[in-house]
């Protein structure tokens, strides 16, 4: 088996939210951290896609954004293909990188700058790459890649205003696509879209991954749409990875006790009848999170160990889970 | 794969389509206030710009003026005569064709002070709201301070400190002094301003693609954030030029203002005050007049702008 | 057959605007029958959240009601005066928004609301209506409500507020509650926390629910009655079993095929193409018609209106029928 294409090892990113210096002074109030990913580890395979699960507050957006340098890691690293990703991006082949992994964003209002014209858009990667030499270059270029996305190449003219949110989300994804990227990180790319809308998009998703190879992280809080793209899929929980395993796997038999009540929550159109665990609680403050596992005051599992050590991902039978229950053979 | 049906295999419209059609133009033609002003403005801008060719004397030139025909009232009025329609002052200088050398003055003074306080406000505030942290502080502390300070003050402090350091200077250098005093006490509402909307945009989303892209941040600043921060920028800008205009009328009216052998509006109605008692009105009226009239003008049209580039009002 | 509770016929909502008139909702008519939850689902533009507004009487000025009616218990409200309406609303309409920390206003505590409602509706002394508010932060299931009672919005968490504004929503016992989009902002647990409640709680006050969602599980637990709305139209009502597992409305079967099932798995997503017309292109006779694989000529000449097609009615000239989509 070769090596993954990304591999993300004991990734960790810590925010400081303290008041400003004089409230701190005057009010003697303490530095407050956000521990927004403490200590994540992963691998993507080539061709594969990974997605990443998880309430409001579990790190998932900011695993994407550590990904692709938007943010710097306080702790840990990322490797794609093999070099330290940190090293390059603050080197001169920083650009060799880029080209090589890009992103869409969930907001189709925000993610395209609303003064540009679409062919701007798109062609923004290419020109900054360097990759075309000349105006007609660029207009065949973009009319090419939004060919690909299902789109008319003649929108190129247009302004973003101009397009629905499904048409606007293709843009993004046409502009992603521009410099060819090997690895792409989307950001709950259908969640703000219409049901309807949302299938087309993760159509076109599927099909570019098809033709062209592509490896995906997938972040997103909707089972369902994760369940019909993903290859494999991590389940967060307060910057935390809970549950690693193949799609199949974890939907048939979820091991950690938060991965099956987010199962349990889902509201189902097809209301398989299933027997549901009521849910309890909400999600801690994540300046305040408890110790030893975070999820314990709300598991129906958790003892004394759970509330003093931290589970650290084991695997056990080829799914990945840290919990301590599922450790000592507790949970059913 | 199949196209969306409501995506138009033409080109879109002309700009000059799009503008006419848009939603700005519409609320220009239905206000007539601001049509009216508009006008007002314009009359005032030709005048002013194409003095030579508009007016019917030149008053600077010593050679046509006529001491006979000083202190002559209005053409309307008892002793006026039709050649001076305003009448003229104690020199012989008829006060129309002064009005339009004088409001040529107030406006390049005016315009040329909003340019220099956008350059310096904009920058700033960009540089503030981009890069944050420190630097942020710094810019902010420095408005800060800047805006404790009554802005005639300021600028009466920097004329005078000019006036005392070039005694002698040429005019230009003197409307240059006088034009970055007036500068450095109006940047700060842009930079405040400019640096509210770059710290909204700098987290949208098309600026992060931008970064993941890779692009340098001077170049995100200049060709992403730039242009979406400007709209807010551009009405505060309409309306400080009546401001700026003002401000250099009462500098000249305090006499610390434009050289004397380039009047502005400001000059003239203080020249005209040493005649208010003595009953010659019209002297001062008819610069007073004419500096209200473009203030209005251009504050009406300012804040129709604000108005219609208000999205939730549309 | 009891009366129905809220009876909505033929209403027309338009916007008046410099491009002409835009027609917002278009010929639409349902009821809720006492104590029953009806779902009201479509996608962004559908109309859905107008049809709230315009029952609440909140509809956003140019826009306004140009025909048709509402009664509520036998009683017009669609043509009140404002005063007369604002007395309606609260004591007998109850509503629930998606954005519970814009529901609640951040400088009051969440008693001083509950009793400013409370009081505004119904004829209690003070210290009864602080009583009542303590029981409806109960209900809801507020832990400690005697403390929580004195507590600013900004002290609880989104889930927390979101039960508050349930509870401000019941507080004076309406009949109907509208709730527009009450669990999209919500995360997922919580969400099927706020849906439980919902369903416990009016079944308990025997009030009925207008609940208008994009989210169609959310619709398939909670609700009795679902109907279906497409640019400004109702395109299907009917149970929702039926209209979940038969629809009748080629609009219905797509979007059923469109959403990702948890318990199968599909190559590709069933794909409706194109999107909803916007206000200004309504296409003649059946709005879907250009997107529509069953599509004949009589679609595109005639609207069709809501038929019986085995248990849904559907406003289709040539409905899906028989055949299980699953």
């Amino acid at each position: 088996m070769s090596a993954p294409l990304v591999e993300v090892r004991d990734l960790a990113k810590i925010f400081d939210v303290s008041p400003p210096w004089l409230n701190r002074v005057v009010e003697r109030k303490p530095k407050a951290f956000v521990h927004a990913v403490d200590g994540v580890s992963f691998g993507i395979e080539r061709g594969k896609t990974l997605a990443l699960v998880g309430e409001s507050g579990c790190g998932k957006s900011t695993v994407a954004r550590l990904l692709v340098g938007l943010y710097q890691a306080t702790r840990g690293g990322v490797r794609f293909d093999g070099e330290d990703i940190a090293e390059t991006l603050a080197g001169a082949n920083a650009h060799t990188l880029r080209r090589r992994m890009q992103m869409i964003f969930q907001d189709p209002y925000a993610s395209l700058n609303p003064r540009w014209k679409v062919l701007d858009i798109v062609a923004e990667p290419l020109r900054e790459h360097g990759l075309v030499r000349d105006g007609a270059e660029v207009v065949k270029r973009v009319g090419e890649l939004l060919d690909s996305v299902g789109l008319n190449p003649a929108d190129a003219e247009k302004f973003p205003h101009q397009f629905s949110g499904g048409q606007r989300q293709r843009i993004s994804i046409a502009r992603a696509l521009a410099t060819r990227p090997e690895f792409l990180v989307c950001d709950e790319p259908t969640s703000a879209l219409d049901v309807s809308v949302q299938a087309q998009v993760l159509n076109i998703m599927k099909d570019l991954q098809r033709e062209r190879g592509l490896t995906y992280l997938f972040i997103s809080h909707n089972l369902a749409v994760v369940r019909h793209v993903a290859d494999q899929v991590g389940v967060m929980y307060l910057g935390r990875l809970v549950e690693v395993a193949d799609k199949a796997e974890l939907f048939a038999r979820p091991r950690h006790p938060y991965t099956r009540m987010l199962l349990d929550a889902i509201p189902d159109i097809h209301m398989t009848g299933r027997a549901r665990t009521p849910v309890q609680g909400e999600v801690p403050n994540p300046l305040n999170p408890p110790s030893g596992c975070s999820f314990h005051p709300r598991c129906p599992l958790a003892n004394e160990r759970c509330k003093a050590e931290r589970p650290s991902l084991l695997e056990i039978r080829g799914v990945r889970v840290a919990c301590h229950a599922v450790e000592e053979g507790r949970a059913g | 794969m199949a196209a969306d049906a409501p995506s138009n295999p033409t080109a879109g419209p002309s700009t000059l389509r799009r503008l006419l059609d848009g939603d700005v133009w519409h609320s220009f033609r239905s206000s007539p206030v601001a049509m009216l002003a508009a006008l007002i403005a314009l009359v005032c801008f030709v005048c002013a710009l194409f003095a030579e060719v508009v007016a019917p004397h030149n008053p600077f030139d010593l050679a046509t003026l006529e001491l006979l025909d000083s202190l002559k009232p209005p053409s309307w009025v008892d002793g006026g005569e039709p050649k001076y329609l305003l009448g003229t002052d104690g020199q012989g200088r008829d006060i129309l064709s002064a009005l339009m050398y004088g409001a040529r003055i107030s406006l390049l003074v005016g315009i040329a002070s909003v340019l220099l306080s956008l350059l310096i406000g904009v920058s700033l505030g960009l540089l503030a709201g981009f890069v944050g942290g420190r630097t942020d502080a710094v810019i902010m502390r420095i408005c800060d301070v800047m805006l404790s300070f009554p802005s005639i003050l300021v600028a009466l402090m920097i004329s005078g400190v000019g006036r005392s350091l070039f005694p002698h200077a040429p005019d230009m250098l003197a409307l240059v002094v006088l034009v970055l005093a007036i500068a450095l006490t109006g940047w700060v509402q842009y930079a405040r301003t400019v640096r509210g909307s770059t710290l909204v945009e700098r987290n949208k989303e098309y600026v992060q693609a931008a970064r993941v892209i890779g692009v340098g941040p001077l170049r995100i600043m200049r060709r992403h954030v730039l242009p979406n921060v400007l709209g807010p920028v551009l009405v505060l800008a309409t309306i400080q030029i009546a401001s700026a205009i003002i401000t250099e009328a009462t500098l000249s009216f305090l006499g610390v203002g434009v050289p004397a052998t380039s009047p502005s509006l400001g000059t003239l109605i203080r020249n005209g005050n040493d005649y208010l008692f003595s009953g010659e009105w019209w002297i001062t009226a008819w610069p007073s007049l004419t500096l209200v009239l473009i203030t209005l003008s251009v504050n009406l049209l300012g804040d129709w702008l604000r108005d219609a580039l208000n999205p939730r009002l549309r | 057959m009891t009366a129905p509770l809220l009876e909505v016929s033929h209403l027309r909502v338009e916007f008046p605007t410099r491009r002409g008139t835009l027609l917002a909702l278009d010929d639409i008519s349902f009821s809720i029958a006492p104590g029953e939850i009806l779902g009201v689902v479509g996608e962004s533009g559908a109309g859905k959240s107008l049809t709230g507004a315009a029952i609440i009487g909140l509809l956003d000025p140019p826009g306004r009601i140009a025909a048709g009616e509402i009664r509520l218990a036998g009683r017009r409200i669609d043509n009140l005066p404002y005063e007369q309406l604002r007395r309606i609303r609260g004591r007998e309409i109850g509503a629930v928004f998606q954005d519970p920390l814009t529901s609640l206003n951040p400088l009051y505590t969440v008693g001083r609301q509950l009793v400013e409602t409370i009081t505004t509706h119904l004829d209690l002394t003070a210290s009864q209506a602080r009583a009542r508010a303590i029981e409806l932060l109960a209900a809801t299931g507020i832990p400690a409500p005697e403390a929580r009672v004195d507590h600013f919005p900004h002290q609880f968490s989104g889930g927390m507020r979101q039960r508050v504004v349930i509870a401000l929503a019941l507080a004076a016992n309406p009949k109907l509650i509208v709730a527009d989009e009450p669990t999209t902002a919500l995360d997922v647990s919580i969400q099927a926390q706020i849906i439980t409640l919902l369903k416990k709680i009016c079944r308990e006050q025997g009030a009925a629910v207008m609940l208008v969602t994009h989210d169609m599980g959310v619709i398939a637990e909670t609700c009795d009655r679902v109907a279906v709305m497409y640019a400004g139209r109702v395109a299907e009502i009917g149970p929702v079993a039926d209209v979940i597992h038969r629809p009748a409305h080629p609009y219905t079967v797509g979007l059923m095929g469109s959403i990702p099932a948890m318990d199968e798995d599909r190559e590709r997503l069933l794909q409706i193409d194109g999107a909803m017309p916007r206000l200004t292109a309504i296409p003649p006779g059946c709005a879907f018609n250009p997107r529509c694989p069953r599509v004949v000529e009589r679609c595109r000449a005639e609207r069709p209106e809501l038929a019986q097609v085995g248990a849904t009615n559907a406003a289709c000239w040539r409905p899906v029928t028989v055949e299980a989509v699953r």
